[in-house]
């Protein structure tokens, strides 16, 4: 296949940006979108030029890490995966291909498609987690039941990968979806529902001071999100959050 | 040079651990916020090990490489986690676990250790449920297991086929608890580059600030270095592209041993390599085995017109068919560890059965399980498998039979610890798959995860105070000493050479170059000939590569090749030491396979009598030959037999 790629290129955070062209030629259509920029980044190293700098780890799906923007959608065209599970036999020869970082306030650019997201860190550590020690006398952990809907629930939203495609995909660059994952994951566990107000406070509040915008019900986050992180889990934390507010005494 | 003793307390196996937790000294919490310690790696063993130290009240200092904490190469283990639980009510204890883990790993593991991981197993789960770790639980409310290869009970807890990804959030959520609280300093995109040693101690770091290419200096009382495997060495694996070595290879640099390099697991059900341009293999998760049944054609002309697109795995008659795995293993059939499931697709394969066109493929095929549980069934147990599968290969496994080659997966061999997983360099310490302990020869399914947490949950805290119980007075460490402006300097120069360095080949050419002698000569199966050609070839690669290596742009800035660069020349190191440990070692055993010592039938064939070691090897400097210590493994509470999974 032959493609030709426009890739945003940025010399660091204060540097404007621009789209770069590049044309590829031989592209095997069971390579992955990946595999694809390291033969780019090859051939640019062969130029003397500078590689285009992505994130990218465990390319399984599953790490979280690679974000791009391809063709105006965050890890592509197809459903349910990530940039790097996406292969090129999802694109004809011929086409021409826009590769772009995630975009939002609270993710600034480090370089070229790479960008910084220890902002959903920040959201954790605030209340994303139980507050349990380390401790050889946890109690058994058969020893309280948790009805199978919910466990398989509180699953389904932990299965969220942090890699902000909900964040980069929304007009208003909420991280709803993202930080109603956590508190539903959590408060539908009995081991996290003694802390689910308190967490659902904290998350929101700080999500909001860190830049991320609100959530206007656009419903993109759910349709971009490449684990399926359900729409519900944002009504459950608008409820959680709400019944918080009404008790807190902050 | 330090002492080489394992420190096992004395007593009977079954009271070593209680009474090591007895003994042990301990620090006054007053204490503990004046004591640092860096914890190197933030995957199972790393982050469990920072946070539980966090929560003790140390002063901990944790990196990665990472954008993020939670993004750790644990993240990828799909399966799940062993425990001896029996919840199952089928006969499963601790000495069982004891005991297959042992056999498992081939007889060439320390019993102490194995007892302690087999010991500590039912507290990691009780822990992970109480951090709210969803895993799959019954109708009734209560946990699910499953069995995995080489056992014959089913102690493997699970959350669907992402069990990794739900412990390590567990993990980094202790851990976000813990930076939150101030105990835990969190060093993302930081690499570390050097170990400081400081009057024979392990005081601290160099790390390299990896977006604004700034090196640092980073002082402690102890370090651990929990940063996972070197299967990359081999270019090719299911390891995460930023997986890498050098922590552990300049722990190793600065007098620690790197212990039972060869000891290789070769996992057998990864997705097979399609072309040159591969990156990296997808695993898929041995799990499968359960219900999944492996086979290849019984007529070569079948295999071969598969492989040319002219007939389909459907087309081959239940009687044409063979599963080799039930036909040469009826007791453990398709659940045979991985060593054994491995060759057998590499001799079937070998004899000209594979099925696709590089001829390095055999089918594992569900059609028996769709049968049994229908295709809902299927799919609650595998289908983000499944769906991974297809979005891969384009292919659907719930019509056409997987196809599945053995691939590099992980590392049994490691830094060489004692018993206090502490490395020959006192205050340095290593953990889960960085060190060397608990898997022997072969690692069973579900144990990695199993062993980092128990490491960083149950075994760090106690052995660290212990260690750190006589730095009490010592106050803060100084990062002006001295060492680390040695340190420093070593990085520095090292980086500038990159910079300056205007050769004509990129870093992956060298990483292929190496990976493909190692894939060859140092893979599944090995010979003596074949490991002496590769320690000259690899001589070849390192010459050449600090020639010709090119590194494009600037050093104070973010860059990736930069990064890769410092990686794939201790990859380069690190496989020489490989090839010599594997050719020392004149026998077959779990994942190191040595041609010339296997039955007639094609089976390994230990030499108890001569390897019944741990062979630790000692830096010596630059080029020169590392120097071999045995440490003997005595087995006082199991028998030495042959493995039969027959």
């Amino acid at each position: 296949m032959n493609l030709t790629l426009k890739v945003w290129r940025q010399n660091g955070a204060e540097d404007k940006g621009r789209i770069v062209e590049y044309k590829m030629s031989d592209i095997s259509p069971d390579m992955s979108f990946l595999e694809m920029m390291d033969v780019l980044n090859e051939e640019l190293i062969e130029k003397g030029d500078e590689p285009v700098a992505f994130d990218h780890d465990c390319r399984e799906g599953i790490c979280g890490m690679c974000s791009m923007y391809i063709n105006g959608e965050p890890h592509g065209p197809e459903d349910l995966i990530t940039t790097c599970q996406l292969h090129m036999r999802s694109f004809k020869d011929g086409d021409t291909i826009y590769i772009e970082p995630w975009r939002a306030a609270a993710f600034p650019v480090i370089k070229d498609l790479v960008v910084d997201r220890t902002a959903f860190d920040a959201i954790i550590q605030v209340g994303g987690y139980v507050s349990v020690n380390t401790s050889g006398n946890t109690q058994d952990a058969n020893s309280l039941p948790v009805p199978k809907a919910d466990a398989d629930k509180a699953f389904d939203a932990a299965t969220c990968i942090g890699c902000g495609a909900c964040v980069a995909t929304c007009k208003n660059s909420s991280a709803m979806l993202f930080t109603s994952a956590k508190i539903s994951h959590l408060a539908l566990l009995p081991q996290g529902k003694v802390e689910a107000q308190e967490r659902a406070l904290n998350m929101v509040e700080k999500m909001d001071e860190l830049g991320f915008g609100n959530c206007t019900n656009t419903g993109d986050c759910e349709v971009q999100c490449p684990k399926g992180i359900s729409l519900e889990n944002i009504a459950l934390m608008n409820r959680e959050f709400l019944s918080a507010s009404i008790k807190s005494e902050k | 040079m330090t002492k080489f003793v394992d420190n096992i307390p004395e007593g009977p196996l079954a009271d070593k651990w209680t009474k090591y937790k007895a003994d042990a000294k301990l620090v006054n919490p007053a204490n503990r916020r004046n004591i640092d310690v860096i914890v190197v790696g933030t995957g199972l063993a790393g982050g469990a090990a920072a946070a539980s130290l966090g929560e003790m009240g140390f002063n901990v200092k944790a990196f990665c490489f990472q954008d993020s904490p939670r993004r750790a190469h644990s993240i990828a283990a799909q399966g799940g986690i062993n425990a001896a639980k029996n919840y199952q009510n089928d006969g499963d204890s601790t000495y069982r676990l004891f005991y297959d883990t042992i056999k498992g790993g081939d007889y060439r593991s320390r019993e102490a250790n194995v007892y302690r991981l087999a010991e500590v197993s039912a507290n990691i789960i009780d822990q992970c449920v109480a951090q709210g770790v969803p895993f799959a639980r019954e109708y009734g409310g209560l946990l699910d297991n499953r069995s995995f290869g080489g056992v014959q009970v089913q102690r493997t807890f699970y959350a669907k086929g992402q069990t990794g990804q739900q412990l390590l959030i567990g993990a980094y959520q202790a851990l976000s608890r813990q930076i939150n609280k101030g105990t835990v300093t969190m060093y993302n995109r930081h690499e570390m580059m050097e170990i400081v040693k400081i009057d024979g101690k392990a005081r601290g770091i160099i790390a390299r600030n990896l977006i604004t290419g700034e090196v640092e200096r980073h002082s402690a009382h102890a370090v651990v270095v929990a940063s996972g495997g070197y299967g990359n060495v081999f270019f090719l694996s299911t390891n995460a592209m930023g997986s890498n070595a050098t922590a552990a290879w300049k722990s190793y640099k600065s007098g620690a041993h790197f212990a039972n390099s060869c000891y290789v697991q070769i996992h057998p059900t990864c997705i097979p390599v399609t072309g040159d341009h591969q990156s990296k293999l997808t695993l898929m998760s041995e799990s499968l085995r359960n219900d999944g049944r492996i086979w290849v054609p019984k007529k070569k002309e079948d295999s071969q017109a598969i492989a040319k697109g002219e007939k389909t795995a459907l087309d081959i008659a239940e009687d044409d068919r063979d599963y080799y795995l039930e036909r040469r293993y009826p007791a453990f059939g398709n659940l045979v560890p991985r060593d054994v499931a491995s060759r057998a697709a590499k001799e079937r394969c070998d004899a000209g059965f594979g099925v696709n066109k590089t001829g390095q493929a055999v089918f594992l095929d569900f059609a028996d399980a769709i049968a049994r549980f229908g295709k809902e069934g299927v799919a609650a147990r595998y289908g983000n498998l499944f769906q991974m599968y297809e979005k891969i290969t384009a292919e659907n496994p719930y019509e056409m039979p997987m196809k599945i080659y053995p691939a590099i997966h992980y590392t049994m061999g490691g830094v060489w610890v004692d018993y206090n997983l502490q490395t020959a360099v006192p205050g340095l310490f290593a953990a889960g798959e960085a060190n060397f302990s608990d898997h022997g020869a072969n690692r069973l399914g579900a144990s990695a995860l199993m062993q980092g947490l128990a490491d960083g949950y149950f075994v760090l805290p106690y052995t660290i105070s212990n260690y750190l119980a006589d730095d009490i007075r010592t106050g803060a460490i100084s990062t002006e000493h001295a060492e680390f402006e040695k340190a420093e300097k070593n990085v520095q120069d090292r980086l500038d050479f990159f910079m300056d360095n205007k050769g004509s080949k990129t870093v992956d050419y060298f990483h292929k170059k190496l990976g493909k002698v190692m894939w060859e000569k140092c893979g599944m199966a090995r010979n003596k000939q074949g490991l002496e050609e590769a320690i000259v070839e690899i001589k070849a690669i390192r010459d050449e590569f600090w020639k010709e290596v090119r590194v494009p742009g600037v050093q104070n800035s973010f860059n990736q090749e930069l990064e890769k660069a410092g990686r794939v020349a201790d990859f380069i190191e690190l496989g020489d030491l490989m090839c010599r440990d594997a050719l020392n070692r004149e026998e077959s055993c779990g994942g190191h396979f040595r041609e010339e010592h296997q039955t007639a039938e094609g089976e390994a064939m230990r030499n108890d009598a001569d390897y019944t070691y741990v062979a630790a090897w000692e830096y010596k400097g630059e080029n020169e030959t590392p120097e071999l210590h045995k440490e003997d493994l005595k087995f006082e509470n199991i028998e030495l037999k042959q493995r039969s999974y027959k």
